[in-house]
């Protein structure tokens, strides 16, 4: 009986995602009579099951005839990719640093680490436009790159994993003639590995997602990410809209897939240590 | 050898700062650099160069726009992080609860509810708008006419995307912390004769209250993000309910209005200090 009672709950997460996927998969025209009365403003939608004409006319047209889809999606992968490559060899030794490592300072550091993570984007827009604007940066793919990639976030989400690595094994390399930099390579990365791929996985997700920082600083829409993209694709076929839609949510879908174990684990092993 | 130990010392002293170089190199100069130079441009006229004293924090306090935004935004903020948080505590509570406990349909549901975090604004944007639209899907189902996207219901509309979206990712949060409350602790309350509600406000809240830190914080930073949910909801042109500060700030940067802009993200910083400072005090 118990285990029932939350079903209405997981339905407001599955509804959506059904909706997303029948709609991709429902020709135009009868996309426009269920739908298109709630965008227009004359009369009423309609809810709908399962497509009484299912077809993947709207995915082929995505496909093979939305050339500009293409140009968003290579733009997302352009400014998503880079940006995680560089969170990773940056963030990763500078957590290690901050979790392991003991040095004068090394509080104080953290401190402002946790500060700059949280200060809203709205703060850091200004700082970042600054410099972007002096290197000449603004309106391209390394405008959103590299304020990403030096972002403070990921290195908080894998200080928290490598938070688990035992000192006392870190001690007993040392002595075996182990440098600091064995130590991380050879036990802090395979150890912390956990806590590395959820942070890169909630990374993803957020690129992947990213909004605002494309919006400030790619003028230009044909630099426009998936996300920005979409969301201004208003006024053309509804059925086409879907069907990137649900093309934009697959990736992330995938990569959740395969992330979720690393992300409770990694979310785990820092809610632990409070 | 004794040689070869001050050299290895000396090499131990600045492994540290080797390691965080690259990440200090680039956060000084996208963060820190730039922010000094956003301070004296918020005492600068529009072309940086010539003082004007607290000319622009006077402008920008006096704007109508940015009391707005900065109501809204406190008022979400304030709504959504207490609701988030004692919804996904519930929710991990029935997660944990006895029937359903490390079974494969607990494992589901997690899925389940964390999947919303997966799922890009972008992707349901349209959606959305089908939904909640005044001749939407939401107001067929309910047999009722009202405009979610246009009014004050927007507000609602924006928390509840919220807390869907981040329900599932704090309940794990919150799962970890009740992961490490000692089991003794439950049986000595039992022997006491506390019953299940007692057992909850004697010793699972004020042992959470570690857990409660490192929640809150990610909780809060997830609000900084509400914008991407606000624009889902009804795009650039909001209505005044859930006009956020970054709506304010993305239309001064279009009009390249660079003193207000620079005097208001001073003034938002020195709030998250303040606010993180007092947090910090109120933990003592």
């Amino acid at each position: 009986m118990k285990k029932w009672f939350l079903l209405p709950f997981a339905a407001l997460v599955w509804a959506p995602l059904w909706l997303l996927a029948t709609a991709a998969v429902t020709g135009s025209a009868e996309l426009q009579l269920t739908w298109g009365p709630a965008l227009a403003g004359k009369g009423q939608a309609a809810w709908t099951l399962l497509p009484s004409w299912p077809t993947l006319q709207p995915i082929l047209q995505l496909l093979l005839d939305t050339p500009e889809y293409f140009a968003a999606f290579w733009n997302t992968c352009a400014q998503v990719f880079p940006q995680m490559a560089g969170q990773l060899t940056v963030g990763a030794p500078a957590a290690w640093a901050l979790s392991r490592l003991r040095f004068r300072g090394r509080r104080a550091l953290q401190a402002l680490y946790l500060i700059l993570m949280l200060l809203p984007f709205q703060v850091t827009m200004v700082p970042a436009y600054l410099t972007l604007n002096t290197l000449g940066l603004m309106d391209t793919a390394w405008a959103v790159v590299l304020p990403g990639a030096f972002s403070t976030f990921p290195v908080f989400l894998m200080q928290r994993g490598f938070d688990t690595v035992p000192l006392p094994l870190l001690e007993a390399a040392a002595i075996d003639g182990a440098g600091p930099w064995q130590q991380f390579w050879r036990i802090g990365l395979p150890v912390g590995t956990p806590g590395v791929l959820a942070a890169m996985t909630v990374s993803f997700l957020d690129a992947w997602n990213a909004l605002e920082q494309p919006m400030v600083f790619l003028p230009t829409p044909l630099r426009w990410p998936l996300s920005l993209y979409l969301t201004n694709m208003t006024g053309q076929d509804l059925a086409l809209t879907m069907a990137a839609s649900l093309f934009m949510l697959l990736p992330a879908v995938l990569i959740f897939a395969f992330g979720q174990p690393y992300l409770e684990q990694g979310i785990l092993a820092g809610a632990v240590k409070g | 050898m004794r040689g070869n130990y001050a050299q290895t010392r000396r090499r131990q002293h600045a492994a540290p700062w080797l390691f965080l170089a690259p990440s200090l190199c680039g956060v000084t100069l996208f963060v820190l650099a730039p922010f000094a130079e956003t301070v004296r441009r918020s005492f600068c006229d529009t072309l940086g160069r010539r003082a004007v004293g607290l000319a622009n924090y006077q402008s920008v306090l006096q704007n109508a726009a940015f009391r707005l935004a900065v109501r809204n935004t406190v008022r979400f903020t304030a709504v959504c992080v207490p609701l988030l948080l004692g919804l996904s505590l519930l929710l991990a509570l029935a997660l944990r609860s006895r029937p359903l406990r490390g079974t494969r349909w607990a494992q589901r549901y997690r899925t389940t509810f964390l999947l919303p975090m997966a799922i890009p604004v972008a992707s349901i944007a349209l959606l959305w708008q089908v939904l909640f639209a005044q001749n939407g899907l939401l107001n067929t189902l309910l047999g009722t006419h009202c405009d979610f996207l246009g009014s004050d219901a927007a507000f609602w509309v924006l928390i509840a995307t919220y807390v869907w979206k981040n329900a599932g990712y704090t309940s794990v949060l919150w799962s970890g912390g009740l992961d490490a409350i000692p089991k003794e602790l439950y049986e000595a309350a039992a022997v006491d004769g506390a019953g299940a509600v007692r057992q909850f406000t004697a010793v699972t809240l004020p042992q959470l209250c570690p857990t409660l830190a490192g929640t809150g914080i990610l909780s809060l930073l997830n609000t900084g993000k509400v914008f991407r949910e606000a624009y889902l909801v009804a795009g650039a042109y909001p209505p005044q309910s859930i006009y956020l500060l970054q709506h304010l700030f993305n239309n001064w940067f279009l009009a390249l209005d660079l003193p207000r802009l620079c005097a208001a993200a001073v003034l938002v910083a020195l709030a998250t200090l303040a606010g993180l400072a007092g947090l910090r005090v109120g933990k003592r």
